[in-house]
């Protein structure tokens, strides 16, 4: 039997894309620099910021629906690619400002000069004078996008090496991720690190050599980064375990050793996914943060990755297009219900401001749909479109324990 | 020392007021001689002063503070504002002449006052004395001290003694008295001795030709750690053999002053940008006269090789100074070790915390094979448990008494409730049940940010918790944390006693080990997971109680233990309290190592922590004590 081609095979892919560019289209209308303006800047930015969340989503998807390996640190190296891209934008940035004002001595400047000024500039908050060694790349933006990807995927390659060589797995591998991401936080935050500490990397929102172009204009032209970003890792995401090799590594999921028995290399496997999700989230981070303008150790702590965690399992973890809508549906609504701008609820006695609440009924959400929905948002689409699971004995225990598709068990 | 011993002696002003017929007797006849005193001749009058009483020490105070002066030939001492008579105490009117002795005669009078305090009756002044002489002493301070050496209190007479030897090492003039003081004292780790041997070893560097005649610690060379080439230079300039050398910015400045038509020496100033052709600028400059030389490299380095360092001490003597070094190094030997004690002390105090953090998350996780991440607020809910009571009970000792056991039954139902509507649904899904619970733990946090706000609300110990044990200057440590290690002890017994000595840990040993065995065998697992997650969530109040002594209560206070108590369990292995309690105890010994090694910077601490444990379940993938048979295949 000959295989269908990819496209007929998940049809959601054309639905997603083609949702993904309407969106596009109508915030672009009505932006501020190129429609109405009936959509604030700052609105055009949160959303921009929401699809490079849905963007970590669909890689977490990856480890976790597909590759079964629940990963608490991928916040991590969506952090890292903020770095990286931040070191740039911040060095870059300051050297157009420092040699502004060393333009006015009457003797101009030194390389060496001008480095020692942009390292004061940038450093001088932590006490350090030296520009440390992990910014020897700074000024060039071509190495610094070509570690957005090298630093995290080699970071993913070598703790997934570690970790998949010795057999760690289930709750103590997620443990360990969460170790992780924890141990990273924490050194960031030293001052010494060579990532300014606690300050972080700020001022992210100006990029050097577009000072002309307007935030307006800028924040849309995120957005379109962000979509496409989106869209092309989607079909990637969607290619990738649509074929064999998604086979395998849901077979990996559901049952490890079987696979590994059945002669298929597990760790490699593990490796390959493992790695390019971490790959996808830092192209993730590095378009986030220049939106959210700063970048600082928090968002490496745990809960975040945690958050993105829930996210996915909200949105229905196993489906690529759960996880995004779980990332923009849940990350939409926290923004709205801490905002402030969610009414409150007047009880007799008892007035529920949604600021003090919602993250009780997020959490108490969160339980409910790991026990009553375990497929999250994206099981209305599977209802809606009659693709119930097939009636088995006994419950459906999700995708950990054995949703293997009957469809393919028998192509 | 006069200053510290004045306050003092202002108790004797009042008693004054009696006359002292022996005083005035004393100041008729030597009138001339308190007027005119010469250092020489002056000291059996002081002494024949002292003797007469408080009036005299009084009078003697004065005299040396320069407030003594002489109205109509009385002696009367000169307060703020006002004068009263030195030997009667009434106030007195009229013109005073003041007496200005030089400071020969009051060094021979401080001598005086010195030893006269040390051999008061009182104990309680004489070790006043002691302390005002330990804060500050000088040369005459050790005389007076010689003299006063005997003391009925042996207490105060082993003071003395230790004292003499001190001041002893810092004044003596004889030089082998002060090597046998040094060498009495050797391998003392005193704070006081440490600090009389400081002054000792003080250096300062010296750039020479040849050796100096001075004490010479070491020879210093050029490009050592201790003695970088640009600290030579530095050192060299400083003592003017050397022109400074020229820094960039002041090359720069000086280049700009020099800027002809956009020329500098004849090089367009857009060239400037370079080092190279800045440096022949200003050697064109330097040769037209324009700008002062500045020293070359050339230069510097034929200096520097004419040169050598020395670090020499301000101590002349070399017998001194070496007994001092030897006695300084077998201190801090022994400081080392002591430090490592104490070390020890706080890492067994970290472990108990990590232990009583980690001890309920253990259990479940053998019994279940859950990880419960709601534990961190179970630790919070206990502390809060705590905060609560005190505000009802203010008698600490009691609200302690009732908290601890209130907080176990708090969150032993609060695990309960959690297990009957949560976990027992998730059976089989752990990855599930660590989401699901993660819910649980936010909903919880925010909940107690609700009911108790966000600001941290202290849980204080009872008085007799508070305060330290103090064995030296070294070793310390303080009584809430033997309280706590008392504490994880006692639960370790507990524990112990009911899994190897009650049926309900007869049955949850069965469950851990054969889950379908057990139930065949009669046995409820439901009911003994259900107990057992009750058991290890009371047990995290009272570790939240024990954490909230010394730390304040917040509502993110459970999760900056939940890390850490994770680590344990996974370095220790599950399901089995010792490995919990070798799991604790490396991780708090580690992180209070690690923290050793760089005291300023804990977060490093932490992170090289967290690698380590990484690299550890690398080697031991199971634990420190691995599960075996057929559950550690579940």
């Amino acid at each position: 039997m000959t295989r269908k081609p990819f496209i007929l095979q998940n049809p959601s892919v054309l639905i997603v894309l083609a949702v993904l560019a309407v969106f596009t289209a109508a915030v672009t209308a009505g932006s501020a620099a190129y429609g109405s303006g009936v959509i604030p800047t700052s609105m055009v930015k949160v959303l921009g910021k929401t699809l490079c969340l849905a963007l970590a989503a669909v890689a977490m998807d990856l480890v976790w629906g597909y590759l079964g390996i629940l990963s608490l640190g991928q916040m991590a190296f969506f952090a890292l690619g903020g770095y990286m891209i931040g070191q740039w934008l911040m060095y870059a940035r300051t050297e157009t400002i420092v040699a502004a004002s060393l333009a006015q001595n009457p003797i101009p400047a030194t390389p060496q000069e001008l480095q020692d000024a942009v390292t004061n500039q940038i450093f001088g908050v932590v006490g350090s004078a030296d520009l440390p060694l992990v910014w020897s790349f700074a000024h060039s933006l071509t190495l610094q996008m070509i570690l957005i990807l090298l630093v995290p995927g080699l970071l993913a390659l070598v703790f997934g090496w570690l970790a998949f060589r010795s057999r760690v797995n289930g709750v103590y591998l997620s443990i360990l991720t969460q170790a992780m991401t924890l141990a990273l936080a924490l050194w960031l935050f030293q001052n010494d690190s060579g990532f300014r500490g606690n300050n972080g990397l700020s001022g992210l929102q100006n990029i050097p050599g577009l000072d002309h172009v307007s935030q307006a204009t800028l924040s849309v032209w995120f957005l379109w980064a962000s979509a496409a970003a989106l869209a092309l890792f989607y079909v990637l995401a969607a290619w990738l375990v649509s074929g064999k090799f998604g086979s395998v590594v849901r077979a990996i999921r559901d049952d490890e050793t079987r696979v590994r028995f059945l002669g298929y290399p597990v760790e490699g496997f593990k490796l390959v996914v493992f790695t390019l999700a971490a790959m996808i989230t830092a192209i993730a981070g590095a378009l986030y943060y220049p939106q959210a303008g700063i970048i600082n150790p928090a968002e490496l702590m745990p809960i975040a990755s945690i958050y993105l965690a829930v996210w996915v399992a909200i949105g229905g973890r196993g489906r690529l297009y759960g996880a995004a809508i779980g990332a923009v549906v849940v990350s939409l609504l926290s923004s709205w219900f801490t905002g402030g701008r969610a009414p409150s609820i007047n009880l007799p006695g008892y007035v529920v401001n949604w600021v003090d609440w919602w993250q009780v009924a997020l959490g108490l959400t969160f339980v409910l749909v790991t026990l009553f929905a375990p497929k999250g948002i994206a099981g209305i689409f599977d209802w809606l479109g009659g693709v119930l699971p097939p009636r088995r004995q006994g419950r459906d225990l999700g995708p950990n324990d054995g949703a293997f598709q009957e469809a393919e068990a028998k192509a | 020392m006069i200053r510290l011993l004045a306050p003092l002696f202002a108790l004797f002003l009042p008693l004054a007021a009696l006359a002292n017929p022996a005083l005035e007797a004393v100041i008729a006849e030597n009138i001339d001689q308190i007027e005119q005193p010469s250092r020489r001749t002056v000291e059996p009058l002081v002494a024949q002063i002292a003797a007469t009483g408080p009036e005299g020490i009084a009078l003697l105070q004065a005299w040396a503070d320069r407030r003594l002066g002489l109205v109509d030939g009385r002696a009367v001492i000169l307060n703020a504002d006002s004068m009263t008579d030195a030997v009667t105490g009434a106030p007195v009117t009229g013109e005073a002449r003041s007496l200005r002795p030089n400071s020969g005669v009051r060094g021979v009078i401080e001598a005086a006052l010195a030893g006269s305090a040390l051999s008061d009756p009182d104990p309680r002044r004489r070790a006043a004395a002691l302390d005002s002489l330990s804060r500050g002493a000088d040369a005459e301070g050790l005389a007076a001290l010689r003299a006063a050496l005997d003391d009925p209190d042996p207490v105060l007479a082993a003071r003395k003694a230790r004292l003499e030897r001190l001041l002893t090492i810092q004044f003596d003039t004889d030089s082998a008295a002060r090597v046998a003081a040094i060498e009495g004292l050797a391998g003392d780790v005193g704070l006081d001795f440490r600090a009389a041997l400081n002054p000792l070893l003080a250096t300062r560097r010296l750039a020479a030709t040849e050796e100096p005649q001075a004490n010479i610690a070491r020879e210093l060379s050029v490009g050592s750690d201790a003695l970088p080439r640009e600290a030579a230079v530095a050192l060299l300039a400083q003592q003017g053999v050397l022109q400074p050398p020229l820094t960039r910015a002041e090359q720069r400045s000086r280049l700009a002053a020099n800027i002809v038509d956009g020329r500098v020496a004849g090089i367009p100033v857009t060239q400037l940008d370079d080092q190279a052709m800045r440096d022949r600028a200003y050697d064109t400059l330097e040769t037209q006269g324009a700008v002062p030389p500045a020293a070359t490299e050339a230069e510097a380095e034929a200096t520097l090789a004419t040169y050598r360092f020395f670090e020499t001490y301000a101590e002349p003597d070399p017998a001194v100074t070496d007994a001092a070094k030897a006695a300084q190094i077998r201190a801090q030997v022994r400081l080392g070790a002591m430090q490592g004690i104490d070390l020890g002390l706080d890492a067994l105090s970290l472990a108990s915390i990590y232990f009583l953090a980690a001890i309920g998350l253990a259990i479940t996780f053998g019994v279940m094979r859950v990880i419960n991440m709601a534990h961190g607020e179970f630790i919070m809910m206990g502390a809060y448990t705590g905060y609560t009571v005190q505000t009802v009970i203010a008698d600490r000792t009691l609200s302690l008494v009732i908290a601890l056991p209130l907080a176990f039954v708090v969150t032993f139902l609060a695990g309960v409730v959690l297990y009957r509507l949560v976990i027992r649904h998730l059976a089989h899904r752990p990855l599930e049940t660590l989401l699901a619970t993660f819910g649980v733990s936010i909903a919880l946090q925010q909940l107690a940010k609700n009911i108790f706000g966000t600001q941290a609300r202290p849980l204080t110990a009872p008085a007799w918790l508070e305060g330290s044990i103090t064995i030296n200057d070294v070793i310390g440590i303080s009584s809430i944390r033997v309280a706590i290690f008392v504490l994880a002890l006692l639960f370790l017994a507990l524990f112990l006693f009911i899994m190897k000595r009650t049926r309900l840990g007869l049955e949850v040993r069965a469950v851990t080990q054969n889950p379908g065995m057990a139930a065949s065998m009669g046995i409820n697992p439901d009911r003994i997971a259900m107990m057992t997650f009750g058991l290890g969530s009371g047990i995290a109040g009272i570790a939240g109680i024990a954490i909230g002594l010394f730390a304040q209560v917040t509502s993110e206070l459970g999760q900056n233990y939940i890390v850490q108590s994770f680590m344990t369990v996974v370095v220790g292995g599950v399901g089995n309290i010792w490995g919990t309690l070798a799991g604790a105890t490396l991780i708090g010994g580690l992180s209070k190592v690690i923290e050793s090694l760089n005291p300023s910077n804990t977060l490093a601490a932490q992170t090289f922590m967290i690698l380590f444990i990484i690299t550890f379940i690398q080697f031991r993938p199971r634990g420190i004590i691995p599960q075996r048979g057929r559950a550690a295949e579940a």
